[in-house]
This record gives C-alpha cells, structure tokens and sequence, in this order.
C-alpha cells in the first residue's frame, strides 16, 4: 500500500493539490520573517523530542506495570514460604490423619496460598475457549479471505467486529443470566456454572480476534503461490489446503497463540460465570477458579501490606509473565511471517 | 493543532474547578464502606437520610468488613461497616496513626442456612454443617434426603460472613475446595434456589424469595434446631427476633459500624440509624434491629 | 481445473470443494447466530425497561427501582477524561513513527512496546492503577502537598488514566493507520515546496488524517467504555447516586457552574451491570435493571462503533477516490 502509493502518484504531484496550495501559501507568509530559518531548527528539534518522549510513554507503560507488579509479588515471596505456593500438609479434623492439599484460601488464621488450583483452573477454561475459537476463528478467516466475495465480505466482517465491540462484561452476564441454563440442560452438569461456560464465553471474545488476524495473514500470501496452485490445476480447496495453509500455518499458529493469551487474561466473563471453586480438576463440566478471577474477587477486600495483598500481586505478576510470553512468541512468528509475506 | 488545544483546555477547566472547589465538597461528604451483608441497609440508610437532609451527601461502597476496617485507617473512608467485631490487631494499627477507632452496634443479623425449595432436609446441626462445608459429607443421603450430591455454594473470602461461618462452623478449618465461592449473598441465594443439589449461607435477609427454604440449625446434633424464621407470618420471610436476642440461634452476629474521625455530621447521621426510623428500615430489610422500639411499633 | 483424470477423483475433489466451502461457511454462520443469541434476549428484555426515566433518574429502594443516570454520567466522564489522556500522547506516538522514524530500530522497539502493552490482560492493570497512579503517585503527592487523602484514594482521575493506558495501543495503531493512508506524494509536495518536517506533519498529514484519527478515538471511547476490570480497584462505587460533579462560584456568573470532579468516585454503566449480577439484594427480582443496563451499554458501545465503521470505509472510499 505504503510503497504503491510513493510510486504510483509521483506524477499528480505535479498538478497541485488544494492541500499543498495552502500549505504554499503558508509556507510564503512564514518565510517572510527572516529569522526564521534559525528558529524554525530548534523548534523542530524541540518538536522531535516531544514526540520522541511521547513514544516512549508505551514502553515507560510495560516498564511500570512490570515493577510495580513484581516489586509487591516478591514480598510474597520474602514474607511466605515458598512451598505454600505448591500446598500443604493439613490435619484432617474428621479423619485425625495429616493430608497433602492444594488449597486457595488466603484469609482465616492459617491462610492458605496454592497457586495450583487458580493455574490449573486458568487452563482449564483457555484450553477449551481457544480450541473452540481457534475452528470458527480460522474458519471465519478463510471464508473472508478465500470464499466470500467482496459484496459478501462487506456484509460480513462487521459481524466480526459487532462481536468483537461487545464489552466483556455484557457477555459475561449473558453466560451467567442464560447461557449457562442452556448449557445445563444440553450436557445435564450438576454444577451450573462451571468451566465450560467460561469457555463458551470466552471464545465469543477471542473469535474475531483470531479471525482478523487469520485473514490477514491469508491477505497476505503472495499472488504467485495462488497462480502457481492453480496453473497446475488444483481446485480453491485444494490450493487453500495443501498450498496457501502450510504456506503461512506460522501465521495461523500465531493467531492461535495470541488468541490463548487473551483467553487466559480474560476477566469479567470468567468472575461472573465459572463459578470460582478452586479445585484442582480436569473435568470441564466442574467450577474453577482462574486466576483473572481471584484478583477481580479478592483484591478489591483485602488490607494493604497483608499477605493476600502480596499473594495477590504474585498472581498478578505470574499471569502478567505467561500472558508477556505469550505475546512475545505471537510477534517474534508475524515478525518472521511478515519478511516472508508482503504484510 | 487547535483540536488538541481546545482539549487541553477543556480539561484544564475540569481541574482547575476541581481545586478551587476542593474544600467546598470535603465538609458535606460522608463515606460509608465495608461489609457487603450490610450494604443493603447501609445504601438505604443513606438514601432516606439523605431525602431528610439534603445538604448531606453519603457514599456507600461494599467490598467486605476487612476493606472497610482497612479503608478506614488508612483514611480513604469515614465510616467502616463491619459484619465481625474489629481484630486487636486492626485497633493497633489505628492507634499508631494516632486514632482510636470508635464503635458504634447498628444492628443484629442472623445468618441463615438455605436449600432448595424442594429438598427434603428440614435441619442439620453445627457439626454437620461442618461435615458439608469441609467435604466430608458429600451426599443428601447422609442427612436425610435425597440421593444426589451436595452442590456447596459459600461467599467471596472477602467477606465477614466467609470469615464467621470459618471461625463459628468451621471450626477454622479449611472450606473444601470444590464450594463455588460467589461474589455476594445474592448470588448464593439465585444459585440455590435454581440448584436443588445446592446449599448455602448467608444474612437471612436476602432469602426472602421463592424457591428458597431457610432451615433450622442446632448447637449440637441432640440439641433442640433453632428456626430463625418467624413462620407466622406467611406472606414473607420475617426474622424471629426473640431467638436472636436470646442468642439461641447459633448463628447470630452483632454488625458494626467503626469511626475514626468526630465530626457533626458523621454523629447526626449514627444517631440517626439508631433512632427508631432508622432501625425500622433494618427491621424492614430484614435485619434485627437493636431498637426494639422499633419493632413495638410495628 | 476440468482436467481430471477420470470421473471418480473428480467427485472427490467436487466434494472437497463443497466441504470446504460448508465448514467456513459454517464458521461465519456461527458467529452470526451467536451475536443473536447474545443479542435477541438482552435487546428484548432490555427494550422493556429503557425509557426515559430509566435513564434519568437515580437508583432508588436499595437500587431494586429508578433509573440508571449516575452510571451513565459516570461512564460518559471517566471516558471523556481517558481520551483526553490517550489521545496526544497516542497521536504523538503515531506520528513519531510513522513521519520520523519508520522502521528504524527504535520504531521496532517502540512497536514491540505498543504490541506487547495491548496484550496485557485487563485486570493487571486494575493492579497497576492501584499500585502506581493511588498507592505510589495519590500517596506521595498527599505527603508532598499536605493534602490529607485527597489523592490516594481511588477517584476518576484514576480509573480515567489506567483507562487511557489501556487504550493507548487502539489509538496509535489507528492513527499509524491514518497517517499511512495519507498518500506520500502530499509530503512530498510539502517538501519539495521547502516544509520542514514538523511543518509537512501538521499542516498537510495530520489535516488529511484527522477523519482516520477520529475514527480510532472513538474506537477508543468504546474499548473504554466496555472495560471493567481496571476500574474494580481504582474508582467505581457501588453505589453514589450524585454525580461526581461539584458547583463552583465564578464572578460575573449569575449561577454556580456545575464542573466534573475527577477526585470523586463514581457509578460506571459496566460496573453496574457486574454488581447488579452477582451484589444486589435480589438477584431474580432486580434482573429488569440489569438487562436494561445492559441494554444501554450495548447500545451505546454499538453506536460508537458503529460510527467508527461508517466513518472509516466513507473515509477509505473518499481516500480512494481523491487517489484516482
């Protein structure tokens, strides 16, 4: 786009624009002043920088989050032993006998802080949601790049992005006020909120953004590869499947990947409809607690400077690195994707 | 160039006003936060003193008796709620800023224990509370009622009520790990009355809907069950006060509200929550009040 | 394609062809049908309770009855405020990479920053909000200035600038895209006639861009609108039915000019809707209020984005045909 336009349109240049018109005749007034060759330097350089430093507030931004995240994460570390964060052995009241438990339960008089059951329970529900948003995600991606027609695509992508507008917190009450009645009465689950209605939910959020990106990447495939795919004979489905998808699959696997990050950042939808039991299980059809969830839940209650505050920042820290991983896989693919297709 | 200098300018507007009415809103502004079993009464406190006073202005926020304490000494609110009494530790905490927390008893509320409507169980004891909420009684069947699995519905750990049902029932040991901790009594209450496996805990003042059955408890398993409704009124769900006053209902508590700061306004309006219109709105929302002129003139 | 070799691999790759044309098909239907589910139910029940004076009047009866005005007051000022801070430093950003710096590696750096900074999931900077803008610069500015707990305390102001944190990435990378789309023959015409660089930037790029700029503004505001997460801890009340407004005196003006307090908490439509779900006294009996929120959350997030979808391909077509 960017280099079609430098060549394409270097001879209208020559016939002058209204814009440029008026950026002559301002141009006239200032050069009037003769000073101003001197001046006009070091306001640009004056300018430069402004904008320079205003550059940098993003990165200032991801450095901050980052300190101030784990400057009160560590203090967990410090101020709790470290293999509470795994579990502990507890005194069965019942039974009399001493078990090995994995239990989040950071208030009480012996507060307990195993990050098992909220990782677990995170996975439990991102796993699912980027499975199911990674087929229509995709799909959708095809069918605008491959099979819709212009017209058709037109009508189409701003469903995509309807979707992708929706704020979390509407679907979240959604999943909880009826979707998860309706999956209930489709799977028969005794716990009405559990993780698969978290996951339903949070591929809602996740599909468009894989499907964007899908498209993309699809755009961007080189036309030769296409031509190539077609000279020998192959059918659209046969060039889309064994030509233009290994083609750009790191592509794919990215969206994919960035899709997962999301899901696992997810917040309002998994706090309103998981049902947050932090239990360490494998059964989808069970509540889980994430670990988005546990800082929505409980941070807004607890004392600063206490443990759970510390304990609650250490989540915080953790979920900031896998989701920092995350994207940080997801750029350094479309980095390599990027040189080897036009995008 | 001008868009960006009519927005700087707009929002210098915004601060500028702000500072130069700083002090004007300090005065008249009271913050209420805390415990989210007292939000209910809190908020409707606020809303009908402020229709009596309208120069006043009262900010109620719930986030858990644990935030309120905490707020409160380090100063981000003037008036805490609190479901449990104020820890020494707490006390502590505020006297080394040089404060005394002052307390003042609001109001009484009996926590309730609530099944679906159509299960069976019409009592359970402390210690089989105990046995369901720590995992070790995992079937109706065991108490009587139907063969299906109990389904363990509790609060955010947040709360006071969590903390009250861990120190009264639980004995302080650990909840299992399945109960589905939900964001407010509220949310207990919707989710047992559309879970006939269900059970769940919390002020009786939000049972007070269909579907739901509020059942009776006793301190020991051949004790006496204590109802905490008054059945004698049908058409809806009325506290018995009597068992609460007595304190022969095992699961009552006193609710409080803690002050760090005198000033006339904060005292008007706790005088006023304690006069007989005040505790009556309690009274109305199903709370116990500890006016009990209150309910003489009902 | 008709030169298969005989009639039965023929079928077979027909068939491909249908089964693939289905499944993607079917993806795209999918997703349309679960934009009704979602949709259907909460414009229906919704549209049952919106009526004007749900919409401006205040939460009454322990916020069981009334209407909803202190939340969508609150939502339009913490939105108004966070734009307000996205915006120059975004469009500054925008404009440093895309007129100064292009691809060298600092804008690789800068990117990766921007990149990195919208992957990060929302409730973390709810913490940062709290940690930073409170805890760290409301604290230390109370101690510096004397102010008591003016500023550390959760308020507007707060949850509007972890907001515009939150944003930041959505309005430079649509402003990159509005700068790029400016054709480079208009900078070149700038240039050739003796513009400095600054000059070509403002007078011609930013002027030609300003639709594409706006478009991701309100993008923006929309994005903002929705978020919960981050304003959990740094702002949003549960429940304060006067608006965070104070009245100030100036001379010369007959009445007191109602000005938007950015140290007061306040109602926020998306909150609303969360504690009305899972906090409020009756969750059953208050579920007309909560779809109605909703309803008006989702309409307005919908007509933002409307407005940018509109603005943006009338902008592209116009773009397109000034180019031919």
């Amino acid at each position: 786009m960017e280099r079609e336009g430098r060549q394409g349109h270097k001879l209208q240049a020559l016939e002058v624009h209204p814009e440029a018109q008026r950026a002559q005749w301002a141009w006239a007034k200032i050069h009037r002043s003769r000073s101003f060759v001197r001046k006009g330097r070091a306001l640009e350089r004056g300018i430069e920088l402004f904008l320079f430093l205003n550059s940098l507030v993003a990165i200032v931004a991801i450095t901050l989050i980052f300190l101030f995240l784990f400057q009160e994460g560590v203090r967990a570390l410090t101020t709790i032993p470290l293999s509470q964060f795994i579990g502990v052995r507890v005194v069965d009241y019942f039974s009399n006998e001493e078990v090995f438990r994995y239990i989040w339960q950071p208030v009480g008089s012996s507060p307990k802080f195993s990050l098992i059951p909220l990782i677990s329970g995170t996975f439990l529900v991102a796993l699912p949601a980027t499975l199911i948003a990674s087929g229509f995600g995709i799909g959708c991606g095809l069918f605008l790049s491959e099979i819709a027609k212009p017209r058709l695509r037109e009508l189409a992508k701003p469903f995509l992005e309807l979707l992708a507008g929706i704020p979390t917190v509407v679907i979240g009450f959604f999943m909880l006020a009826i979707g998860a009645d309706w999956i209930q009465r489709i799977f028969h689950t005794s716990y009405r909120l559990n993780a698969l209605v978290g996951a339903i939910g949070v591929s809602c959020v996740i599909i468009p953004v894989i499907a964007s990106l899908v498209e993309d990447v699809l755009h961007a495939v080189p036309r030769e590869i296409r031509e190539a795919s077609y000279a020998l004979g192959a059918t659209r489905s046969q060039t889309v499947l064994f030509a233009i998808l290994p083609y750009c699959s790191p592509g794919i696997a990215a969206a994919v990947i960035l899709g997962m990050g999301r899901a696992i950042g997810e917040t309002m939808i998994v706090v309103m409809a998981t049902g947050n039991a932090a239990q360490v299980t494998f059964d989808i059809f069970k509540s889980v607690r994430t670990m988005t969830a546990t800082i929505a839940g409980e941070l807004g209650a607890v004392a600063q400077g206490s443990n759970e505050y510390y304990a609650l920042f250490l989540v915080g820290s953790v979920l900031f690195t896998i989701t920092f991983f995350m994207n940080f896989v997801t750029e350094f693919i479309l980095d390599r994707v990027r040189k080897r297709l036009r995008m | 160039m001008k868009a960006f200098i009519k927005m700087v300018l707009m929002s210098g507007v915004f601060f500028l006003g702000a500072s130069m009415a700083q002090d004007g809103w300090a005065s008249e502004l009271v913050t209420v936060k805390g415990s989210d079993t007292m939000v209910i009464v809190a908020q409707r406190w606020a809303e009908e003193y402020m229709k009596k006073h309208p120069d006043a202005t009262i900010q109620v926020t719930g986030g858990g008796s644990g935030t309120g304490i905490a707020s409160l000494i380090n100063g981000t609110t003037d008036l805490a709620n609190a479901s449990r009494p104020i820890k020494q530790e707490e006390i502590e905490a505020a006297r080394r800023l040089g404060r005394e927390p002052k307390e003042v008893k609001v109001a009484m509320d009996a926590l309730g224990i609530v099944v679906h409507k159509d299960n069976p169980v019409e009592r359970l004891s402390l210690r089989q509370l105990m046995g369901i909420y720590t995992g070790h009684v995992n079937n109706w069947k065991e108490l009587g009622g139907k063969d299906l699995p109990i389904m363990r519905y509790s609060r955010e750990s947040n709360s006071g009520t969590y903390l009250f049902f861990k120190e009264h029932v639980l004995k302080d040991m650990d909840y299992a790990s399945d109960c589905q901790n939900l964001p407010g009594t509220a949310a207990v209450a919707d989710a047992v009355a559309k879970d006939p496996k269900g059970i769940g805990y919390g002020g009786v003042a939000y049972f007070d809907r269909p579907n739901l059955k509020v059942i009776k408890v006793s301190k020991a398993d051949d004790q006496k069950a204590i109802d905490p409704i008054d059945r004698s009124d049908l058409k809806r769900t009325k506290v018995h006060y009597d068992v609460v006053w007595s304190g022969e209902y095992p699961l009552a508590r006193p609710l409080f509200v803690y002050s760090l700061r005198e000033s006339a306004e904060i005292k008007r309006f706790l005088d006023w929550i304690l006069s007989e219109e005040g505790q009556k709105i309690a009274a109305e929302l199903g709370y116990i009040p500890i006016n009990v002129a209150a309910v003489a003139g009902r | 394609m008709t030169f298969s070799h005989n009639s039965r691999s023929r079928k077979s790759i027909r068939l491909l062809e249908w089964a693939f044309v289905i499944i993607a098909g079917f993806s795209m239907a999918v997703v349309v049908l679960l934009i009704a589910w979602i949709f259907v139910p909460i414009l229906y029940y919704g549209a049952k309770v919106v009526t004007p004076s749900f919409l401006f009047e205040s939460p009454e009866k322990g916020m069981t009855a009334g209407g909803i005005l202190p939340a969508i007051f609150g939502t339009l000022s913490l939105v108004t405020l966070m734009i307000l801070a996205a915006l120059p430093v975004g469009i500054s950003t925008a404009v440093y990479l895309v007129e100064y710096v292009q691809d060298s590696p600092i804008a690789r750096v800068i990117r990766a920053g921007v990149n990195n900074l919208a992957g990060i999931p929302s409730i973390v900077f709810g913490l940062f909000g709290l940690g930073f803008f409170i805890l760290f610069i409301g604290r230390n500015l109370d101690q510096v200035l004397q102010t008591g707990m003016l500023f550390g305390k959760p308020a507007l102001l707060w949850a509007a600038m972890t907001l515009a944190v939150l944003v930041l990435p959505v309005v430079i990378v649509s402003t990159e895209e509005a700068l790029r789309a400016v054709p480079w023959s208009y900078r070149e015409a700038a240039y050739a006639l003796g513009a400095t660089r600054w000059q070509t930037t403002s007078r011609v790029v930013l002027l030609q861009a300003r639709p594409g700029i706006l478009t991701g503004a309100i993008l923006a505001v929309s994005r903002g609108a929705g978020e919960t997460a981050p304003i959990l801890f740094t702002g949003a009340a549960y429940f304060l039915p006067k608006l965070p407004v104070v009245y100030v005196n100036v001379p010369l003006l007959p009445f007191q000019l109602p000005i938007l307090n950015p140290f007061d908490q306040f109602m926020e439509l998306a909150y609303h809707i969360y504690i009305m779900a899972t906090q409020s006294i009756n969750v059953q009996e208050t579920r007309p209020i909560q779809y109605g929120t909703t309803f008006v959350l989702l309409v307005m997030t919908f007509l933002f984005n409307l407005t940018a979808i509109v603005m943006r391909s009338f902008y592209r077509r116009q773009l397109k045909a000034s180019l031919q």
